[in-house]
């Protein structure tokens, strides 16, 4: 099988976010970058495809140079190849720009299956790996929790956590999924892997080895707008419930939801 | 010239679900702004009976689209007879709910109309004809304010049980079509083979209006007891924190917070929660926080609107025999 991975960097998610000075945008001094962990989970779910079935994993990311760092984990971690978008034109860009990016890094490859993480922990749009697929043509199922593809490696099945429940979904390959949690414990690099990283492919392309004009990427090509970014409204500083006992306190509470809050 | 604001309902088995009225509401709210109209697409099957509700909340027009092979949500069909719709009737704006469902097809949705799509806002207002909109980045430490650049239609996609409801007036009442498109069996590709109900039927967490949640304060599985009953006389889901899923106590599709779920009910009783930033991200804007947890420097106690620092396992019973006095 031939499968692809596409995967971000964020922050690690203990970062203290901090707004940059105009406002319109995140401080990225003094970041710790990971993989984007839905992603980790596309490329353990890749790797493990490829044990049962054979067949290559590709790693693709768009991004400035330092996510070379996670495409070289995930070639760590088992993947045969990497590719990496390098290109001032694409600072900026969108979902939709990102996934024009990788849509043209894709279409010149052959592939039975695309694995994306469900969303990015930084933007949290979650919309990469759908707008991909329609630019591709090809069917999409998002949030999936369980993915088995058939013997022949034509169909698969994947199971998607809606509210109340899962459904499972039948799709022709080929196909792309995102990852939600739980769909599988991703590995650790092994130190003979991280070895073996350092030989594997890793091309480097800028817009125009892709055929993109700068005009569909970066800040020109987007179609939202950032118009500023501000902190989170703080909740006011609530009430302690007095009472000397549990129950003396619980019959407080109970009458501050009833009179004061009116939501029991 | 595109005009009018349109929002897309949801039914689960031929029932509307609360997100659609609350998109009715801030639609009209915009349209009365704009000088506009409010149009509902309703998809589903034997669904047009509904479509008189949506006008109760605001809707002006409802278009529906009744085919027996969109009864249940399928990515293919949905997003090809809402961008038809789209194409034919070039709204100026689009909204959705940010429900699995909304989630899974938005995007799609808006490439294949070639415009913008801003996911899980909280907050909508308009800025010289334009959509503005508000929404949580990096799990709720921050907002972005976003707009559109060359998008027509400007699609958005809004958080559960954030948007107002208008009062529902039963006077008002919509004019309701049939919608206009074509759907190939070939361009369905993906299909539905099985649905897998969670035990226990209770309101999912993304869309219950009271969540009763433990963490590790619970000490373990056994004793989640306690919240059910809690839960049960107050109407509520009960969710956990990423410790007591990591744990093993609850099953994943109980946890709220950054890699769990997103929650914003009317009320979230947090038990044996600290407050990690992780949790809070999952519960933030909660209408009314509730904390119970013995350590008094657990940082939830800075988020809650009301606290007590004691012994969860006489408190919450406690709690639940009181409640049951006033109800």
């Amino acid at each position: 099988m031939n499968i692809l991975v596409c995967l971000k960097q964020v922050p690690d998610t203990e970062t203290q976010i901090k707004i940059a000075p105009d406002g319109m945008s995140i401080a990225t001094d003094n970041i710790k970058w990971i993989i984007n962990p839905y992603d980790e989970y596309a490329v353990e779910e890749a790797l493990r495809l490829k044990e049962k079935f054979g067949g290559e994993v590709t790693i693709i990311g768009a991004g400035p140079k330092r996510v070379t760092e996670s495409i070289r984990t995930a070639l760590a971690m088992g993947a045969d190849k990497g590719i990496l978008v390098d290109d001032p034109a694409i600072i900026g860009s969108d979902s939709l720009g990102i996934a024009r990016i990788l849509s043209a890094v894709i279409k010149d490859l052959d592939y039975d299956i695309i694995l994306c993480g469900k969303q990015g922990m930084d933007d949290d749009y979650g919309i990469v790996g759908s707008i991909l697929a329609e630019l591709l043509s090809i069917p999409h199922i998002s949030v999936v929790l369980k993915l088995e593809v058939s013997e022949d490696a034509s169909t698969i099945k994947a199971h998607r956590e809606v509210e109340g429940g899962t459904l499972v979904i039948e799709s022709p390959l080929p196909a792309l999924i995102t990852a939600q949690k739980g769909l599988n414990e991703p590995r650790y690099a092994s130190l003979p892997g991280i070895m073996k990283a350092k030989k594997k492919p890793l091309d480097v392309k800028t817009i125009a080895d892709l055929g993109l004009d700068a005009s569909q990427v970066g800040e020109s090509g987007a179609k939202i707008q950032i118009m500023q970014i501000t902190h989170p409204e703080e909740r006011e500083a609530g009430k302690i419930v007095e009472g000397e006992t549990p129950q003396e306190m619980a019959a407080n509470l109970t009458r501050l939801l009833h009179e004061e809050a009116k939501i029991i | 010239m595109a005009q009018g604001i349109w929002i897309v309902a949801e039914q689960r088995e031929g029932e509307l679900r609360k997100i659609s009225f609350e998109l009715t509401s801030e639609a009209r709210r915009l349209a009365d702004q704009m000088g506009q109209s409010v149009t509902a697409i309703l998809l589903g099957s034997n669904i047009k009976g509904k479509a008189p509700e949506l006008g109760k909340y605001g809707a002006d027009k409802v278009i529906v689209a009744d085919d027996n092979r969109l009864a249940t949500y399928t990515t293919d069909a949905y997003v090809s007879v809402i961008a038809q719709l789209a194409q034919s009737g070039e709204p100026a704006i689009i909204l959705l709910g940010a429900s699995v469902q909304g989630k899974d097809l938005s995007g799609r949705l808006a490439a294949r109309l070639g415009v913008g799509m801003v996911q899980d806002c909280v907050a909508f207002s308009l800025e010289n004809g334009n959509l503005v909109a508000k929404r949580p980045i990096y799990a709720g430490k921050a907002y972005a304010t976003v707009t559109f650049k060359d998008s027509v239609p400007q699609i958005a996609t809004a958080r559960p049980n954030v948007l107002e409801l208008n009062e529902p007036d039963g006077s008002k009442s919509a004019e309701v079509v049939d919608a206009e498109f074509s759907l190939d069996d070939s361009q369905l590709k993906t299909k539905v083979a099985e649905i897998i109900q969670e035990k226990g039927a209770k309101v999912d967490l993304t869309e219950a209006e009271r969540i009763v949640s433990g963490g590790r304060g619970m000490k373990g599985p056994e004793n989640y007891t306690i919240l059910e009953e809690l839960a049960d006389i107050i109407d509520a889901t009960v969710g956990a924190s990423r410790s007591a899923v990591d744990s093993g106590w609850r099953p994943h599709s109980d946890q709220v917070g950054q890699t769990g779920k997103v929650v914003s009910p009317n009320l979230y009783i947090a038990c044996g929660i600290s407050g990690a930033i992780q949790h809070l991200a999952g519960m933030s804007t909660s209408k009314y926080i509730v904390a119970i947890n013995k350590d008094p420097e657990a940082p939830i106690f800075q988020k809650a609107d009301y606290g007590i620092v004691g012994d969860l396992f006489e408190v919450v019973p406690a709690l639940t025999e009181e409640i049951k006095k006033i109800l």
